[in-house]
Parts: C-alpha cells; sequence; structure tokens
C-alpha cells in the first residue's frame, strides 16, 4: 500500500493549561482534497500551524511520504513541500506580485538572470492551473480573491506539494469562491494535495474527498464525504444537534427610525465610494444589506456609525440629523442616542487586542457609570460585569482578565456582541457578525440578533454572505459600486436573483 | 523565522526579571572590555562602582539624587508612550520647566515658603506641559512627527535659554550664565539637614526632598494609566487608533493629553535641580538627563514599576562612574557614556536577542517537571 503523504501520529500540543491538540492521527493521501472541519478553537489552526513548522508539537511524529521529519520552522515545511495560504495574507501591499512571491528566494543580489527565470516559471504556473494573475501588478491594486491566488501561487512556486488553506473562504464573494473551488480542482488533478480548513459545510460537500472532524482538541472521527451529510458533520462538530437555518417569526416593521438621504461618501483617497443612497430602517425589522465586498458597504457603515464624515447627504436618526455635510455626531454621542455598532474588522476596529477582555468589554462605555466614576475606573464593577456578560454570552475561556488577541476569533466576536447588545441599543448597525465565526456560535448570534428585532430594535445587517442575509433579514437591499441596485422582500428573493444583482448585472 | 516559545507559559519573573538581568550582565560583560582595552581591570572598576554607589553615605544619597532625575524624564518618556508618542523632547521641556520653577519662585517668594514650593511645582509642570503643547498639536492637527518636532524644540528650547541666561534673566554682576540665586528659606530641605537633625553628621550631598516628590511622582503615572479613564483612553488611542475612533475617543485630544502630562512630568526635573540643588538656573543644567530618561523607561518596560529600580541602575552608573574616573586617570567619563550606551543597546534595542533562548530553557525545564 502506498504510504500516505502526510502522516501525523500522536500529536499533542499545550498553551499553557489549554491543550490544545489530544493524540491527533491524521493521514492524508496524496492527490485528495482533505477537508478538517471543527469549531473556531477546535485546534484546528494549531494542528495545521504545527504542519507548517509554526510551533512544535510536545510529543508526537509527522512523516512524510512515509519518512519520519522534524518541523523546527516554516521553511523547514517549505523545504518539505508543505505551503500553507493562511486567513490573513503575509503580502506586502506596496510590492509587485512578482516582488512579492521571490522575496526571501530572490537568489541574486542584482536582479538579473534568476528573476527572468522566475517570471517565466511563473507564468507557467499560471498557465497550468489557471490563476490568470498579471505578475506586474500591485497587491494593494487586486481584490481579496486575486491575493489569494497570490499566496496560493508563492506556495507553488515554493514547491508546495501538499497547500493548507485555512478559512480560505471567508473574504471571497460567492463568485470568488466558485473561482477559488475551481482552481483547487485543478491542483488536486495535476497530482497535488490539498488540505482544507473551514467550518462551512457547503464547501467540505462541495470539494472534498475525505473529511476529518475536530472537537476540543481531539479529532473525533474520519468520514468518507460521500458516505456523510452535513447533519451528520455539524453534529460531530459540536457534539450535539443544531439547526442550521434559524427559526424566525414574521414581524410587523414600526416607524422608520434611521434614514438616510442622498448620502454621497468618499474614503481616505477621496475616492466617491457611497453614491447617492437612501435607505429607511424600521423599528423591529432587520435591513439586509448584500453586495461584494468593497462596494461602498465599509463607507456606508462607517458613515451611519459617526467615524467617516459625510460629502453630502443627510442621515437622521429619530428624526435628528446626525450628520450632514457640515457636521456629524461623533460615536460617543450616537451611543448616547442608542445606537450599537458591531463593526466589520473586528480586530482592526472592534478591540484593542493587547487590552485585557474585560477592557474590551467596557470599550467605548467606559466613561459611563459603572465602569467609572469622577474619571477613575471602578475595576471591581467592571469585573463583575465582564464575568456576568462573559457567562451569558459563553465567552471561553472565561477570564477577563486574558489579553484579547489569545482568544479565538469566534469568541472575539461574542466579546463585541455582548458588549454592543448588552445596552439594547435602539438601532444596531452590524457588520460581517459572523465572519470566521464556527456553526455553534453563528446559531447564537443569529438568535441574538432575531431577539433584538423581536424587541423592537432596527437593525442593519452588511454581510457577504449570502446565506446570513438570506436568513436572519426581512427586507433585503444590494449595493453595488456606491449604489443601492435593488430592494427586495426577503421571502420572495432567490439567492440567483440577488447573486445578479450584487454582480450589477440585473 | 526563529523558534516560537509557548509566552503563556513562561513565568513572568523569567520575562521580566531573567531577561533583563542577562541583557545587563552581557552589557557589563561587554564594558569590562572596554575597560580592560583602555587598560585598567575590570573587577577593579566594578569595586568602585559598588562603593562609589553604595560605600559610604554620601555616595549612596548622590546615586538617589541621579535617580532622582532619571525617575521624572523617565516618567515622562513613559506616559507618551502609551499613547505611541516617542517624545525625546524631555530635555527641552525639563530646560523650560526649570525656568517655570525659578520664575515662579522669584516672583512669589514673599508668600509662605510651602506655597511657594506648590506654586514652583505648579510652574515646573505648566511650563514643561507648554512646551511640549506645540509639537503636541502639530502632531494632532497636522500629523507633524512628535519625533521630529520634539528634538527641534530641544534645540529651540536649549537656544532660548542662553539667550534668557546671557541677555535676559542673568545676574549681572556675575560673568557666567545664570542667574541670581533664590532666597535661601526657599531651598528644599536637604538629605544633609535631615541627617544632622538625628545627629548624624554628613558632608555635603544633592539629595533632598525632591526624592519624595519623585516616588509621589511613580504613584500618580502607575494610577492614570490604569486606573483612570484617561490612561485607559491614552493606552487605546496607543494601541489602536482605528479602534479609539471608533469607540468615541478623540486621538487629537489623547495626543495632546498625554504630551501635555509627559512634559509636565519633564518639567518636574526642574525642582530637584533648581529648586533642590543649584537654586538658580544654570545654562545646560537638564545635562542629558532627559535623553537619558528614554533609556530609563525603556528598560523599565514604560511601568512605574520598572522605571524606578531602571532609574537606580542608571544613578549607580552615574555616581559609580564618577568615583571610577577619579580613581582610574585611564577611564574618562566619556567612558561611562560610552557604558551606558551599551547598556542601552542591550536592555532596550538587542532586547530580545536572547529572550527566546532564555524563555525556552525553563519552558522546557517546566514542560519536564510536569512530565516528571
Amino acid at each position: 500500500m502506498v504510504s500516505p503523504i502526510l502522516e501525523l501520529k500522536d500529536i499533542n500540543k499545550s498553551f499553557g493549561h489549554v491543550h490544545a491538540n489530544k493524540n491527533i492521527n491524521l493521514q492524508i493521501h496524496k492527490g485528495t482534497i482533505h477537508g478538517i472541519i471543527g469549531e473556531n478553537g477546535a485546534g484546528k489552526s494549531t494542528l495545521m500551524s504545527i504542519v507548517f513548522g509554526l510551533y512544535q508539537a510536545d510529543s508526537g511524529t509527522i512523516k512524510i511520504s512515509g519518512k519520519e521529519i522534524k518541523l523546527k520552522s516554516p521553511r523547514d515545511s517549505i523545504l518539505s513541500g508543505i505551503g500553507m495560504v493562511h486567513q490573513h495574507f503575509m503580502l506586502v501591499e506596496n510590492f509587485s506580485v512578482l516582488e512579492n512571491i521571490i522575496l526571501g528566494f530572490e537568489g541574486e543580489l542584482v536582479f538579473g538572470k534568476n528573476l527572468e527565470k522566475a517570471k517565466e516559471d511563473l507564468k507557467n504556473l499560471c498557465d497550468t492551473y489557471k490563476l490568470n494573475i498579471d505578475l506586474e501588478s500591485t497587491i494593494s491594486d487586486l481584490s481579496v480573491g486575486f491575493r489569494q491566488r497570490v499566496e496560493i501561487l508563492k506556495s507553488l512556486y515554493r514547491g508546495a506539494e501538499i497547500l493548507i488553506l485555512d478559512e480560505p473562504t471567508g473574504v471571497l464573494t460567492p463568485q470568488e469562491v466558485d473561482e477559488l473551488f475551481k482552481i483547487l480542482r485543478s491542483l488536486k488533478e495535476e497530482g497535488k494535495t490539498i488540505v482544507l480548513i473551514t467550518h462551512k459545510l457547503n464547501e467540505i460537500m462541495d470539494l472534498t474527498s475525505e473529511v476529518s472532524v475536530m472537537r476540543q482538541g481531539e479529532m473525533v472521527g474520519h468520514k468518507k464525504t460521500e458516505s456523510t451529510n452535513k447533519e451528520d458533520l455539524a453534529e460531530m462538530m459540536v457534539g450535539r444537534s443544531v439547526l442550521l437555518r434559524i427559526n424566525k417569526s414574521v414581524t410587523k416593521p414600526g416607524n422608520s427610525v434611521f434614514s438616510v438621504r442622498d448620502l454621497v461618501v468618499k474614503d481616505d483617497l477621496d475616492v466617491t465610494r457611497v453614491k447617492n443612497v437612501n435607505l429607511d430602517i424600521h423599528e423591529g425589522e432587520i435591513l439586509g444589506l448584500a453586495g461584494v465586498t468593497g462596494n461602498g458597504q465599509t463607507e456606508l457603515l462607517e458613515a451611519l456609525s459617526g467615524i467617516r464624515k459625510i460629502e453630502s447627504g443627510e442621515i437622521k436618526l429619530f428624526n435628528e440629523t446626525i450628520s450632514n455635510k457640515n457636521n456629524f455626531f461623533d460615536p460617543k454621542r450616537l451611543k448616547e442616542k442608542g445606537l450599537a455598532h458591531v463593526p466589520e474588522d473586528r480586530q482592526r476596529m472592534g478591540l484593542v487586542t493587547d487590552f485585557k477582555a474585560h477592557e474590551n468589554l467596557i470599550f467605548g462605555y467606559h466613561h459611563q457609570e459603572p465602569f467609572s466614576k469622577s474619571s477613575i475606573l471602578k475595576e471591581k464593577e467592571i469585573l463583575s460585569f465582564s464575568k456576568k456578560v462573559m457567562e451569558e454570552y459563553d465567552v471561553r475561556p472565561r477570564s477577563p482578565n486574558l489579553i484579547t488577541s489569545n482568544f479565538s476569533g469566534g469568541n472575539q466576536q461574542k466579546i463585541i456582541l455582548s458588549r454592543e447588545l448588552n445596552e439594547n441599543p435602539k438601532v444596531l448597525l452590524v457588520g460581517q457578525p459572523t465572519r470566521g465565526v464556527d456553526i455553534g456560535a453563528i446559531e447564537f448570534i443569529h438568535q441574538r440578533l432575531i431577539d433584538m428585532r423581536d424587541k423592537g430594535a432596527a437593525i442593519l445587517l452588511v454581510s457577504v454572505e449570502l446565506e446570513e442575509v438570506l436568513s436572519l433579514s426581512d427586507r433585503i437591499v444590494v449595493m453595488f459600486d456606491g449604489n443601492i441596485v435593488g430592494e427586495k422582500i426577503n421571502k420572495d428573493v432567490t439567492d440567483r436573483e440577488l447573486g445578479l444583482l450584487m454582480a450589477g448585472v440585473a | 523565522m526563529t523558534t516560537t516559545v509557548d509566552k503563556s507559559k513562561v513565568p513572568w519573573w523569567v520575562a521580566n526579571l531573567i531577561v533583563p538581568l542577562v541583557n545587563l550582565l552581557l552589557a557589563l560583560l561587554v564594558s569590562g572590555l572596554f575597560i580592560f582595552i583602555a587598560g585598567e581591570n575590570p573587577f577593579q572598576a566594578v569595586r568602585l562602582i559598588i562603593y562609589g554607589s553604595f560605600g559610604y553615605i554620601e555616595g549612596f544619597a548622590y546615586t538617589l539624587y541621579y535617580t532622582t532625575n532619571f525617575v521624572f524624564t523617565g516618567l515622562a518618556f513613559a506616559v507618551a508612550f502609551h499613547c505611541r508618542l516617542f517624545n525625546i523632547g524631555g530635555e527641552g521641556q525639563a530646560y523650560i520647566g526649570g525656568l517655570g520653577v525659578f520664575l515662579v519662585a522669584i516672583n512669589f517668594s514673599f508668600l509662605p515658603v510651602p506655597v511657594v514650593w506648590l506654586l514652583a511645582t505648579a510652574g515646573a509642570v505648566v511650563f514643561g506641559a507648554a512646551w511640549a503643547y506645540i509639537p503636541a498639536y502639530l502632531q494632532a492637527k497636522r500629523g507633524s512627527h512628535v519625533v521630529i518636532t520634539t528634538i527641534m524644540f530641544n534645540f529651540i528650547a536649549s537656544s532660548l535659554m542662553v539667550f534668557l541666561l546671557v541677555d535676559v534673566i542673568r545676574d549681572f554682576k556675575q560673568m557666567g550664565p545664570h542667574t541670581v540665586a533664590l532666597p535661601k528659606e526657599l531651598w528644599l530641605p536637604t538629605f544633609k539637614e535631615l541627617a544632622h537633625l538625628f545627629g548624624l553628621k554628613i558632608r555635603y550631598s544633592p539629595l533632598n526632598l525632591s526624592f519624595l516628590i519623585a516616588i509621589a511622582a511613580s504613584f500618580f503615572v502607575w494610577f492614570l494609566i490604569w486606573k483612570t479613564k484617561w490612561g485607559y483612553e491614552m493606552r487605546a488611542v496607543g494601541h489602536n487608533t482605528k479602534a479609539a475612533i471608533y469607540a468615541g475617543i478623540s486621538p487629537h485630544k489623547n495626543i495632546i493629553i498625554a504630551m501635555l502630562i509627559s512634559g509636565g512630568l519633564a518639567g518636574m526635573l526642574g525642582i530637584n535641580e533648581i529648586l533642590g540643588v543649584h537654586h538658580k538656573i544654570v545654562a545646560g543644567f537638564p545635562a542629558g538627563y532627559g535623553f537619558t530618561g528614554i533609556a530609563v523607561a525603556l528598560m523599565g518596560r514604560n511601568h512605574p514599576v520598572g522605571i524606578f529600580p531602571a532609574a537606580f541602575l542608571f544613578g549607580i552608573l552615574y555616581q559609580g562612574g564618577s568615583e571610577v574616573t577619579f580613581d582610574m586617570p585611564n577611564i574618562t567619563r566619556y567612558m561611562f557614556v560610552a557604558v551606558q550606551g551599551v547598556i542601552i543597546l542591550f536592555s532596550g534595542a538587542l532586547e530580545n536577542l536572547f529572550r527566546p533562548q532564555i524563555e525556552s530553557f525553563f519552558v522546557n525545564r517546566i514542560n519536564k517537571e510536569e512530565m516528571a
């Protein structure tokens, strides 16, 4: 029998008291797409970081094509034919594609022969796998989907036989996901081996031939994809049965409480990103804003939440002008008016990742009682509040003194949600609430949003996950190139229709 | 990429005590080499440093006097740094702070002495803060980098003070560039006087009441940064400006507040130097304390609990160093500037040189113990 291209035996890894990987065994066969699923914090990323040489296992062995190897650094792994595409891309933004790929492997002091050869090789790779990348373009000009391809190309150029992709679709549009899957399939055809880390069951069913499920640091099962289904996998992941579709009652929306008229917003580079947008959000409704990333949703959300100044138009909250050409309410004043905001980018905007969890749990509310009095922080009150909400929102681990960056993505998101929802806001702006969040937590977060709606809150949901928009919203608008290009009542719309609107076709 | 150490397993005393101590030892080793090359016995030099800074009461008092200055300037740098502002203008802010002390003290000398002291302290803080305000404003509103502007403001402060000391507030009965002396009753009580009260006869040392003010300032900074809303907001701006804006925290406001407090603390150097030691403004009295304060803060990891011992260490070096230059003809004052430089190099710039090795050594030991 052919030995597996990658074999892990009894891998153990602990961080402090957390046993992130317990006696993990895994066999991956050449020329397959192998899925690894599990909730956030299940230990998938840790395991793959061990394979990629970022961490060393406390015990256990790794074999590549039957030969035991020691992986002490990513360099060892690269030399052993392992490539990894991280969730957050490791690219120099103001370098060209070519410069990024040869970075660290230039092989000559003055660019010349090697560079030409590299160009040639890369062109061939692009053709073989239909990557369709212009080597001269600058990374900052590329969309997220293309940046990901650059990462894949980089790994291939460095001789990767096994390609590990960590949550590759988290940042992609449905169309980009299709493109990526095409590329992955063609890689498989050419005999490459792909390890796909994800928590999205659709992707597993679509793409993989085998799947391994992790839960709380343990490998709980290996399955042939064809002999399993989504419900079974979800149950294995979570350890209980989960609702994949949310139960939601139909409600009658009330008055418009948040209204946007003729809004024009520019970004930091003075490019007009929001062009003449009109919107109304009513009490007791979730308005879904669908759209491909980069069509102005980010700037719209920032304008609505008082972070960004607007060019022209008017935004009204409870019939009071909160933003026009001349002045705008800052986020602090908007909070006092009952507006809460869960930002799209939790690490760069929603949290100070170097702060302790309890410091982030009061972020933006720190100046209010009971958290501070006469400008002095009330530590006891803050900690008891933190313990309470961490319990309520099931933030794990429940350690208010842990530095926030040590929490998993899903738990970081819960920290933001518990902070923003705790005050029972009347208007809630939510950007990508479940990006990079695991199934169990998604169910929980969705339920919270529905509860808020039922209590009468007006909610704007901005999400690139079409499924999320469809399952939560009462009404859906689609944004394309800075304009609202369509408005639909949720029950009368299909994802195909929305997809066309998002692509600017319809 | 180097080996990654599981940070959560590193005991706090390894990260915060062992690593700095190893760095310090390395620095001393290299410094010893300098001294050896200069033709003196390094062990003898170490003995002299220890004797000079601890061996007799006046020497120890000198050490604490230097410590006082480094605490003020170290704290000043640390406060700004928590807002990610690299305030290297401590030198100039201290200079102008001294001007504030003197002008207030001489103009209000008719008031009761403790009141004058309080007002002069306020003068130090206000003048130091005012000097930091302009770079702060330029950073907050115009985006001019505070590193550049504070450097330039050091030169401006220096030139301004020379102008004032030569043409405006000089003691015109004397030749030197300094002012008249403050009335004697305004001089801060010294350690020598305190010792006399207890029947201990000692010779002169510059240590004075300011040392206690420095301790109080350390508590103030600790409280400000970790226990108040202002400190919280400054740290938020420092760590993640975008998130701060999102949370309704104004970066502009906090940049200015942090720089004002920083400048005020630097200005307090003037209390020690003017009210405590010289009793008049002498040209160039900040003597580089402002710059050394940067190293003190970095070595003390910008926390008062670290800054105090770091300031003490530099106090030992200053005082012990002068003892060495006195006894060892081949070692000049500049040699000790070099030694300071080596310490800054190892505990600042090369801080993480051996950290991974040291930490993984201890982590491996802990792992083995757990296995057993």
